[in-house]
């Protein structure tokens, strides 16, 4: 794992700890480097107590708040009052800011896009030090580059977007065990039509007839008659009190445990937790210590539908013959491309690993992104750690586009993250 | 509850003052910047379950001239309050202040003297209304002269010993009056020092705090283990304490 010197400046006054920063991180979850500072930028801000909300009218559902309150404050004000964040991560442990910056999906993708589609304006502080506010069609090159931009056009000080009504605080919930890999792809496409999230689990060790088996999820808000009465009990998370032992991180250990997902009696109706729908891994604090004293990374890609279920098959083949045993593998089909210069959804399938980190794992890292390449798909910046420069710009055809627009907000190149500097050089 | 809460601004402040608009409990802020005060009365009224108006009034733990002003302009509009909370104060290293003469006597000022001051006025106020509850947030580090809090800590010791006398004298008035002590929570105000084992967060002081607020506990350490580091730290006779760092 990178460890980087430096201290963040952690202040409620969001605006004075951005003057001069290179870089605002929120809570500092994201799996990779996007978050972390380039070698020697010790000036780095940190969202984290820059968490007011200034305004919510509860007609529109219209919210606006500074960058660095999370989604779980949020769920926990709003969701009591029937409102929910139009787009949700699997995680709830991700500030406004975050959710803007990495314009994150969900389980509704297909039909209601990213964050970004429902941001209806943002205040930042650029480059130069101006503090700036930016919407659809006010500074729009900067809105639409911020977006999806992962933190490098500006620090983000404060986010208006739209909540969604919900019926009720309960999910109704289907699940339903598929074969393999076409069978998945052709499931979430007739389920796309009728439900409003749906995502799949998949099982990457297994090959050939079965390559790709698993549970798929469809799931809609529940109806006030269909929910209990009650308010789904917040609890806070388990901890997780020990490292895994490494040894445990083998290929047996992985194959196991999907062999038991896959088999486990899951139930084919019910109405559940939102938080076990939306946010099963928040469930245990500090998970990724399951992944051992080594961690792990995360690689998340999207093969455009044009490749059609070989695209997956291909790519799969390349993770369970590069040893990329993975616990948690989750699929889902992308709707159409958002309004972020960088967003990473696009139409086709994106396939989301675990993987534990290994002396091989740059290679493998490498092996999936040409094959991603070859596909004309692209992996998704928040959750990436080793991807090299010549292949994210072989994915990358808007990349020059929305570097162009940074430099016009930030012509001293002051803001930039470990990320930005592997993969732009800046 | 009807609060005037001088520190909701920042910190355990903040934290307390949403977990008291979430229950229902009216607030009436006090602080020295009103664009700050305006726009944590805005995130209060967001977060409050049911509708509610958070007004505030300017009050600066400088400038003693604010405190009386600030305290009639709260009870006029809560219709006579029954709580203050004072989670202001300021906080400098023990280095920072062996260098800074000016700093330490503001420090000293505002944690200690303008403090009390304040809270004379609040006792005024509360023993009119019939009595309440006068909760201020004093520290751990007023338990031992130590070496990394000789002069913040001889502050808290000063207010602490304030906050104990006034609650023996005016309980049976009506007056309950709380001395919180944190230990070492995660705060702006610690930001940059390197959190010690036992470092609390902001939110489960809060919940702490109101628990105490709600029974009339004289004295709480939050988080609860510095009651069991204090109790240890309190034994120890001047010939350990001289040596170690702590």
């Amino acid at each position: 794992m990178p460890v980087v010197p430096g201290r963040e400046r952690c202040s409620e006054d969001l605006e004075a700890a951005t003057r001069d920063a290179h870089l605002t991180r929120g809570l500092g979850r994201a799996y990779g480097d996007a978050a972390l500072p380039a070698p020697g930028d010790l000036r780095v801000a940190c969202s984290r107590l820059a968490d007011r909300i200034l305004a919510f009218d509860s007609t529109t559902g219209i919210l606006t708040a500074e960058a660095g309150l999370s989604l779980d404050a949020l769920y926990k004000t709003f969701l009591p009052r029937g409102f929910f964040t139009p787009v949700t991560p699997g995680t709830r442990y991700v500030t406004l800011g975050g959710m803007v910056a990495a314009d994150v999906h969900g389980k509704n993708h297909h039909r209601d896009g990213c964050f970004g589609r429902h941001v209806l304006s943002l205040t930042m502080r650029v480059g130069d030090g101006r503090i700036v506010t930016c919407s659809p069609v006010e500074h729009a090159d900067l809105f639409h580059a911020t977006v999806g931009g992962m933190g490098l056009t500006g620090h983000l000080l404060e986010v208006t977007f739209r909540l969604t009504q919900v019926p009720s605080p309960w999910i109704y919930q289907e699940t339903a065990r598929v074969a393999n890999i076409d069978q998945f792809i052709e499931s979430l496409k007739s389920a796309a039509a009728d439900w409003p999230m749906t995502m799949g689990w998949i099982d990457c060790v297994s090959r050939g007839k079965a390559m790709g088996r698993g549970v798929l999820y469809r799931g809609r808000w529940a109806e006030r008659d269909e929910a209990p009465p009650a308010f789904p009990a917040l609890h806070d998370p388990i901890p997780v009190p020990l490292m895994m032992p490494n040894v445990l991180l083998g290929r047996l250990t992985v194959r196991a445990f999907n062999e038991l997902y896959y088999w486990f009696p899951w139930k084919a109706r019910a109405v559940v937790h939102p938080r076990s729908f939306f946010y099963p891994l928040d469930v245990a604090g500090d998970w990724h210590r399951l992944y051992g004293s080594r961690g792990f990374i995360q690689y998340q890609c999207v093969l455009p539908a044009s490749g059609g279920h070989q695209a997956a098959r291909r790519f799969l083949d390349v993770v369970t013959k590069g040893g990329g045993a993975s616990f948690l593998c989750v699929i889902k089909d992308c709707g159409p491309e958002g309004n972020g210069m960088l967003s990473f959804p696009r139409p086709g399938i994106s396939i989301a690993l675990d993987l534990a980190m290994r002396g091989d794992t740059q290679q493998l890292v490498d092996r999936m992104n040409e094959q991603v390449i070859a596909e004309g798909g692209r992996i998704y910046l928040a959750k990436d750690a080793l991807t090299r420069r010549e292949h994210f710009r072989a994915m990358e055809p808007r990349l020059d586009a929305f570097l162009e627009v940074r430099r016009r907000w930030d012509p001293g190149g002051l803001i930039r993250s470990a990320q930005s500097v592997r993969l732009f050089g800046w | 509850m009807k609060v005037a809460f001088l520190g909701a601004t920042k910190g355990m402040g903040r934290a307390l003052a949403r977990l008291m608009v979430q229950r229902g409990d009216r607030l009436h802020l006090l602080g020295r910047d009103a664009d700050e005060l305006a726009r944590c009365a805005r995130d209060l009224e967001a977060r409050a379950a049911s509708p509610t108006h958070v007004a505030h009034s300017i009050c600066d733990l400088e400038r003693p001239e604010t405190f009386g002003p600030a305290l009639t302009a709260a009870d006029e509009a809560l219709g006579g309050f029954d709580t203050v909370i004072v989670t202001a104060g300021i906080f400098a290293t023990q280095d920072r202040l062996e260098n800074d003469r000016e700093l330490t006597r503001r420090l000293l000022v505002i944690d200690f003297a303008n403090t009390v001051v304040f809270c004379e006025y609040a006792r005024a106020h509360l023993l009119t209304n019939g009595g309440g509850t006068l909760c201020v947030f004093s520290s751990v580090a007023g338990e031992r002269g130590r070496k990394p809090v000789v002069l913040y800590g001889s502050a808290k010791a000063g207010l602490t010993r304030y906050l104990e006398g006034l609650d023996h004298k005016f309980r049976a008035n009506g007056l309950r009056t709380i001395c919180v002590k944190p230990g070492f929570v995660k705060t702006s105000m610690t930001e940059g020092l390197s959190a010690p084992p036992f470092a609390g967060e902001p939110e489960a002081v809060a919940r702490a705090v109101l628990e105490a607020i709600d029974k009339g506990t004289p004295v709480v350490y939050v988080p609860g283990i510095w009651a069991l580091v204090m109790l240890v730290i309190r034994q120890l006779p001047r010939s350990i304490m001289r040596r170690v760092g702590f």
